[in-house]
């Protein structure tokens, strides 16, 4: 195979994934590192650099459109984005110390929770009650739109989800990912955000976790333009595309057999992880 | 705080970047298809690399080494150009910020909002851990 069809060969799998990953929710990048690393016999560190470009350009993307409905928490996130980059700069380095093979096991158990996570789906969490000191103190508390007016929400537990967003980025900048599924956690579960509230504001978050790493990550020669080309044009088409039919498909069953994909290439990469094949 | 459409409320803020970001990704998109289209006529043929890691090399690894190779019209640099241009989008839109907090004399949040963009220069600037 030459680098032309290569080339085009990843661009029609990562438009694939870009349109999958926006109709789940997930994103596209969680499935295109294990797609180089398992099909195509692409270097983990390339993959990685790869994929980290393209979460950036999905984030960004999608930013506009959620702007748009209201939801996102601009403090919160720029609070909480302290947390994610210093996490992302730790990580991205690290990356550089650890051997392939850990990358590759750690990579698998991130995307078998995160499969767990997307086929659980959405649960509202109890919105009012006691406000924390350092969210008045930052002034985090605010309010969403609801066919019923504003309905204000009250932020909970800041230490542990700034803890918790400590982790993501640590795993973001690591793994080349955005680390939605885990930040939306620490928002949803912790902190008591309303749900899209903690998705929008999640999104909104990844594109500058991840620009953190990718400093990092072109420094040490991980971003490969060749392979990154198709990546990120595919994903970014791929993703346009699944928010233009979102509204029309079934979510709830998509999910579901996009878990179980995501299950599948997770075994894997543990597998040739735990055999040295990575 | 002044009077007319002109205030600087979190929603307006807000719609300023999301489309700050969106204009960044498309035309971050547009160059890179356009080097891609460069690199893929002049090496299509040749044998992909990828399954053995060399790093890149000194030029394509740092943001001047890369505004050279794409002046002079190479392939793989206009490329990088076009990532670098999709990594500075999340950097505009946090130096973007610090502005918009500042116009809203929110002092507490220009504070934090400097501090994530230092990380963020630090780590493009070359800095790793």
């Amino acid at each position: 195979m030459n680098t032309l069809e290569l080339t085009l060969l990843i661009w029609l799998g990562s438009l694939v994934a870009g349109f999958l990953g926006a109709l789940t929710g997930l994103g596209g990048g969680i499935i295109i590192t294990p797609l180089l690393t398992l099909a195509f016999g692409i270097d983990i560190r390339y993959a990685v650099g790869a994929t980290l470009v393209s979460v950036i350009a999905t984030s960004s993307g999608a930013a506009a459109a959620y702007v748009k409905e209201g939801f996102s928490n601009i403090r919160i996130g720029m609070f909480l984005e302290i947390a994610t980059t210093v996490g992302a700069v730790v990580g991205a380095s690290l990356a550089a110390r650890l051997p392939t093979t850990t990358i590759a096991v750690i990579f698998g158990i991130v995307l078998l929770y995160s499969a767990y996570v997307s086929s659980r789906g959405a649960r509202e969490p109890a919105v009012d009650g006691q406000a924390d000191r350092l969210a008045t103190l930052f002034r985090m508390d605010s309010s969403y739109p609801t066919p019923d007016g504003p309905k204000s929400y009250h932020v909970r537990a800041v230490p542990a989800g700034f803890g918790l967003m400590l982790g993501a980025g640590v795993l973001s900048g690591l793994l080349g990912i955005g680390s939605g599924a885990l930040k939306v956690i620490a928002m949803d579960r912790a902190m008591r955000l309303p749900f899209k509230v903690s998705t929008t504001t999640s999104n909104f978050m990844i594109g500058v976790t991840a620009a953190a790493s990718a400093g990092v990550y072109l420094q040490r020669g991980y971003i490969d333009p060749g392979l990154a080309m198709p990546v990120m044009l595919g994903v970014v088409m791929g993703s346009i595309l699944g928010a233009r039919v979102l509204a029309a498909a079934r979510t709830r069953v998509l999910r579901l057999v996009f878990g179980f994909v995501v299950a599948v290439l997770a075994i894997e990469m543990i597998y040739h992880g735990l055999t040295g094949r990575l | 705080m002044n009077h007319h459409s002109g205030a600087w409320t979190d929603q307006r803020v807000e719609a300023i970047i999301g489309n700050l970001l969106r204009a960044g990704v498309l035309l971050a998109a547009a160059v890179v298809l356009a080097g891609g289209a460069l690199f893929l006529v002049r090496h299509g043929s040749a044998a992909p690399h990828y399954a053995v890691f060399q790093g890149e090399p000194a030029d394509l690894r740092t943001p001047s080494g890369v505004l050279a190779d794409a002046v002079s019209l190479r392939g793989r640099g206009v490329i990088q150009l076009g990532l670098l241009i999709l990594l500075i989008t999340p950097v505009a839109r946090v130096a973007f910020s610090v502005f918009a907090f500042a116009m809203q004399r929110d002092l507490l949040y220009v504070v934090v909002t400097l501090i994530v963009l230092a990380v963020l220069v630090f780590s493009l600037a070359g800095g790793a851990l």
